[in-house]
Parts: C-alpha cells; sequence; structure tokens
C-alpha cells in the first residue's frame, strides 16, 4: 500500500450518497471509501436521512463501499442510534463486517455526565478552614525548623543559601534600580503639578521621601521579589515534588524545612532590606532629577529629605521589608511544596506564589501601619 | 505482501558519535515489526527517523511509498505515533487528546468528532474515562490513551515506542493483546520499539535486532526462531536473559 494508490481511491468518486424511498423503506446506498475524509462530508446528510427514515424500515446498502474504517462504522452505528431501530446493513463485505463488530460495542452513546455536586455553604467554610490550618501548620513547621536549625545544621546548605541571594538579590539590583528611578520621577512629577499652584514645590520632597522610605520602596520590592523570585521558588520545589526529589529527601530521613524552605527564607530576609536601601535611593534619585529640573537645587532636594525623613521612617521601612521578603519566600516555598500532579500544577504553584506573595505583603503593610500608628512610630 | 515502510542504508550519527550504520529492513503491510536491542542501541532513535522527526546522516527512509524526507506532510495523516511516556497533553481531558488530531485534520463536525473520539477509547477500553485527565490515570490508561489518539485518524501505520515500559506484567500483556485485536480488526500494520522480551515473542512477526556495540543491525527475523536457532552471542544473551561476557 502506497501513498498513491491510497489517493487511486478503488471507486471514481470518492464517496455518494443515495437516498431512495420504495414502499415503507427508505434506503441510503453509499459508493466510494468511506473513511474520515469521505465522513467529514457524509456525517450530517446520512444522520438526517436515517432521522428522517424513522417509522420506516432503513436500509443502508454497503454494497458500493470498497473500504471503510473506524470513523465511516461509527457514522453508520450513529445513524443506526438516531434511526432508533436497527437498520438493515446490506452487502457489507468480510472486512467492513469486521470492522462494525469490532466497534459496536463501544459505540454505544456517553452515559449522562452526573452534574456536579454544588457545595453548600458548610462544605466551603469547611474547605477554608482546612486551608487556614495547613497554613499555621506549615508555619510552625517553618518556626520548629529555624529553632531547631543548630541542630540540623549539616541539612543546611549555605550554598543554596548563597545561590538564592545572589540570583534573588544581586540579579535583581537592575531592576530595582530602574523602577525605583521611574517610580521617583513619576511620583515627584505628578505630585509637583498640584503643589506649584500652591506654590509649595519644595515640599513634593518631603511628601515624596516619605511615601518612599515608609511604604513606597518596601512594597514595589516585595512585589519585585515575589514576581522574580516567589515563583521561582514554587516552580523550582513543585518541579522537585513532581520528580519525587521529596520523597527522595523524606526517605532519606533529611528534613524539607531546613534544606529547601530555610535557605529561602533567610536568603529573602537578608536581601530585602537592601534591595529596599537601593529602591529608595533610586526613587530619591528619581525625584532630585525632577525637582532639579524644575528649579529645585538638589541641595535643597536634600536639606528637605534630612528636615522630613526621621531614622525611624528608614528603618521601619527596613523592618517591614524583611517581613514582606519571610513572607514571600514561605508562601513561594510552600505553594511548590504543596503541588499537585500534571504538567500545569507546577505553573499554578507559579502563579499561586506570586498572587499570595504580593498580598501577603500589602495585608502585612496594612497591619504594620495600624501597629505603627498605635505605637506611636 | 507489499511493503509499507522500506529503509535504506540509514546511518546516524551525533558529531563523532555513530549510533548505527548502514541499517537497512522493510515492513510488509498488516504486519508487527518490532525493533529490539539494549539500552542506548539506537532503537527510539530509529524510530523517530522512520516517523520524520530526525533525518538521517545517510540513507533514505521511505513511507507509504514516498520518501519521509521529501514530503512528509502528506505521509504524517497516515502514520500514528505513540511516544514512550504516552505525550498526552496534560491541559485536556483523554476524550479531548484524542479529538484534536480530528480536530486539526478533518472537516468532521464536532457531534461526529466527538462519537469518533469516543469509538477510539473505547477501543482501547477507556470509554468510562473519557472525560479524566492525563494525571488521574495510570501509566497503563496513560499508554492506552495514547494509542487511542494515535488511532484518531484511522491510520494504516502505527509506531509505538516502549509500549510496556514501567507497566506490570498483566498491563503489559493487555496492551500487548490490544495490538494483536487491533491488528486483526482493523489491519494496522504496527512498528513497535520496545525490549520487553514476553511483549516481542507475544505480538511480534518479525524483528530487527539493533546492537550498541556493532553500530548496527546483528539480527533480523522471526523472533522464536532467533531466540531457539540464533548463534550470535548478543542475540542468545538477549533472548535467554543471559549475561554477556565480554569476549
Amino acid at each position: 500500500m502506497t501513498l498513491p494508490d491510497m489517493a487511486r481511491a478503488p471507486s471514481p468518486a470518492p464517496a455518494r450518497l443515495d437516498i431512495s424511498d420504495q414502499g415503507t423503506a427508505t434506503t441510503l446506498r453509499l459508493t466510494g471509501r468511506l473513511e474520515v475524509a469521505e465522513v467529514s462530508l457524509l456525517w450530517k446528510p446520512v444522520l438526517r436521512a436515517a432521522r428522517k427514515a424513522r417509522g420506516r424500515q432503513l436500509v443502508i446498502d454497503l454494497s458500493g463501499i470498497e473500504v471503510c474504517d473506524t470513523a465511516g462504522a461509527s457514522m453508520l452505528l450513529e445513524a443506526e442510534r438516531v434511526y432508533g431501530g436497527t437498520a438493515e446493513l446490506l452487502g457489507a463485505h468480510e472486512k467492513i463486517a469486521a470492522v462494525l463488530d469490532l466497534v459496536r460495542p463501544v459505540a454505544a452513546p456517553p452515559a449522562a455526565r452526573p452534574r456536579a455536586p454544588t457545595q453548600t455553604w458548610r462544605e466551603v467554610f469547611a474547605a477554608s478552614l482546612t486551608t487556614c490550618t495547613a497554613g499555621l501548620t506549615y508555619l510552625g513547621e517553618v518556626v520548629i525548623a529555624t529553632i531547631r536549625l543548630p541542630i540540623r545544621l549539616r541539612m543546611f546548605r549555605f550554598a543554596d543559601l548563597a545561590r538564592t541571594a545572589d540570583q534573588a538579590g544581586v540579579q535583581a539590583i537592575p531592576l530595582v534600580l530602574l523602577l525605583g528611578t521611574l517610580i521617583g520621577l513619576i511620583l515627584a512629577f505628578q505630585s509637583l503639578v498640584p503643589m506649584r499652584r500652591f506654590g509649595a514645590d519644595i515640599y513634593v520632597a518631603n511628601l515624596v521621601s516619605l511615601g518612599l522610605l515608609r511604604e513606597l520602596g518596601p512594597l514595589l520590592t516585595a512585589v519585585v521579589l515575589s514576581g522574580r523570585s516567589g515563583s521561582a521558588f514554587a516552580a523550582e520545589i513543585g518541579t522537585m515534588k513532581v520528580n519525587q526529589e521529596l520523597d527522595a529527601m523524606a526517605t532519606m530521613g533529611i528534613d524539607v524545612m531546613t534544606m529547601l524552605v530555610l535557605p529561602r527564607l533567610i536568603a529573602a530576609v537578608l536581601i530585602m532590606p537592601v534591595l529596599t536601601v537601593i529602591m529608595d535611593l533610586a526613587g530619591l534619585l528619581g525625584m532630585t532629577l525632577v525637582l532639579a529640573a524644575s528649579g529645585i537645587p538638589p541641595v535643597a532636594v536634600g536639606n528637605q529629605v534630612a528636615y522630613a525623613v526621621v531614622p525611624l521612617d528608614f528603618f521601619g521601612g527596613l523592618f517591614k521589608s524583611a517581613l514582606f521578603g519571610a513572607a514571600i519566600a514561605a508562601i513561594g516555598c510552600r505553594a511548590g511544596l504543596s503541588t499537585g500532579v500534571g504538567p500545569r500544577a507546577v505553573g499554578l504553584s507559579a502563579t499561586a506564589a506570586v498572587v499570595g506573595g504580593i498580598v501577603a505583603a500589602i495585608a502585612l503593610d496594612g497591619l504594620l501601619a495600624v501597629l505603627f500608628y498605635r505605637l506611636g512610630l | 505482501m507489499e511493503n509499507i515502510i522500506e529503509v535504506a542504508g540509514v546511518t546516524q550519527t551525533f558529531g563523532p558519535r555513530t549510533i548505527y550504520r548502514d541499517v537497512s529492513f522493510t515492513v510488509a503491510a498488516g504486519e508487527i515489526f518490532v525493533i529490539l536491542g539494549g539500552s542506548g542501541c539506537g532503537k527510539s532513535t530509529l524510530m523517530r527517523q522512520v516517523v520524520g522527526l530526525l533525518p538521517p546522516s545517510e540513507g533514505s527512509v521511505a513511507v507509504l511509498g514516498q520518501d519521509m524526507y521529501a514530503n512528509d506532510s502528506e505521509i504524517l495523516a497516515h502514520i500514528g505515533v505513540m511516544y514512550q511516556s504516552g505525550a498526552l497533553f496534560g491541559s485536556m481531558t483523554l476524550l479531548e487528546n484524542v479529538m484534536l488530531p480530528l480536530e486539526m485534520q478533518t472537516d468532521l463536525p464536532t457531534e461526529a468528532r466527538l462519537r469518533i473520539a469516543r469509538v477510539k477509547l473505547g477501543l482501547v477500553g477507556l470509554a468510562d474515562s473519557a472525560d479524566l485527565m492525563p494525571a488521574e490515570i495510570s501509566g497503563g490508561m496513560a499508554k492506552r490513551a495514547a494509542i487511542a489518539r494515535a488511532m484518531a485518524l484511522d491510520p494504516p501505520l502505527l509506531f509505538l515506542d516502549e509500549p510496556s515500559a514501567g507497566l506490570d506484567p498483566i498491563t503489559s500483556a493487555g496492551l500487548d493483546q490490544l495490538i494483536l485485536d487491533l491488528r486483526k480488526g482493523l489491519g494496522i500494520t504496527f512498528v513497535v520499539v520496545t525490549h520487553e522480551l514476553a511483549s516481542i515473542l507475544a505480538i511480534a512477526d518479525r524483528c530487527l535486532m539493533l546492537d550498541r556495540e556493532a553500530q548496527g543491525v546483528i539480527a533480523e527475523g522471526d523472533p522464536r526462531k532467533l531466540r531457539d536457532d540464533s548463534e550470535q552471542p548478543t542475540v542468545r544473551a538477549f533472548f535467554r536473559r543471559q549475561v554477556l561476557h565480554p569476549a
């Protein structure tokens, strides 16, 4: 059998359907080849004719069919089904009969799919509670692993810590510089327009520097860390889980928390304040550029910032950023550890890590704002 | 019986490394032809060459009378391939996996595609699993689903890469029986790459044995005869599950 042979169909016409009504019988006479390509053309007319023949006798004449594959057989059996009775299949030669015999037992229409049960509020609540409990358990495991770190130091990989600090920290510096400068430029420019109307140009420095050091610097750095590294933690650990590397660690008596989670968590806590300082400085630079362009000398801007910002603003921001780093790393690792099965699972974990990291950073920021206010900081 | 595959003088090298040289064989229509050999001998590489994924360094591959590398697009609609891992698309149900080639290559109405895909899944014993995702099924089921997908367009020629790998003996025997049933019922020609001895003896009409040391074919013919009569040390060791001591 060759392709030219296959193209030279045994019958000159590729496929044909003739319908004739004689007495109480409707006869569908099929000729030519009955393969996927022909079935594409014949499916609807054949089924329509079969449906129309309800209440009459249906005869399907296959004597003109040279070749029939499972697609052809499926069409014939579907025609019989829509007819609603047993059609008389005439003239099917041995090979066609064999294909029909093979397909007939498996051609039954699918059973109606049961409707997915709807969840009750109680079930939704129970599922949410389980998720919260799992999250708290994980948090507890992280705390215990941290406390036990001195006695499990051999499981702690300093090389992993250094690699994570490099990937999540050093390699993020250009992006942080760019974003910081742009944010400083934009904030200063947008503030300058209304402030100038009141002759308060110089107070743009107060506004932007306070906003950057206390809130935006740590938050934007957290977004960068979550997007760049939280997802990477989830994908890396998730892939390890899919490849059963985590199982291998467990059977070797290695604590996954100590070996995988803590290096990433500690690295994130260490690098976040550094990245935040870089973000703050870049933002202040951007602001200074805008103000300088509007006629305020950089020295005046510097003095104004020194007057407006107290050390607590700066160090409060750094404290927050360290907390954000811990939250983002913990959530990223948690997403990786809870990766499901299948190729989509790792992608879903990475997405969950990014979203969870950003939401956690913002929620923590809100909590800390209230706390700082209560403490009078 | 006419030949459906003709491989002539095929050599494959990767840089300075020769995988095999001067491999020639033919496969007749309706035959179950097994490519076998030890790990690393180039079985899967040879299959990739025959299905048009890897042009040979030298030699020619003709499938269904046409040079595989001169006009592959036409031939690809007439062959089906099951990969070692199953290669099912993880984001689709089994039914959607089987429907995909019908959707891409034919003008069948949706209802027809659904019915035909369900028939294919039924033929491999997965009618009740049509709505499951690949991640939810066992390795044996994944291989069956991959065969159903390979059969979606009713190709006259199916290639199976390691269908029994990683399966328990019962599932593996079930898969062997499925291959025999499909050949008997639909007249499909099979080219199977495997080193599972039980499968080879159960299904193969003819086999071709590759060897890494010899960098090519060391035996060809009926596997039962090779098992009983071959004097070639590697062939004897392979079929009798013996340790091959270096000369």
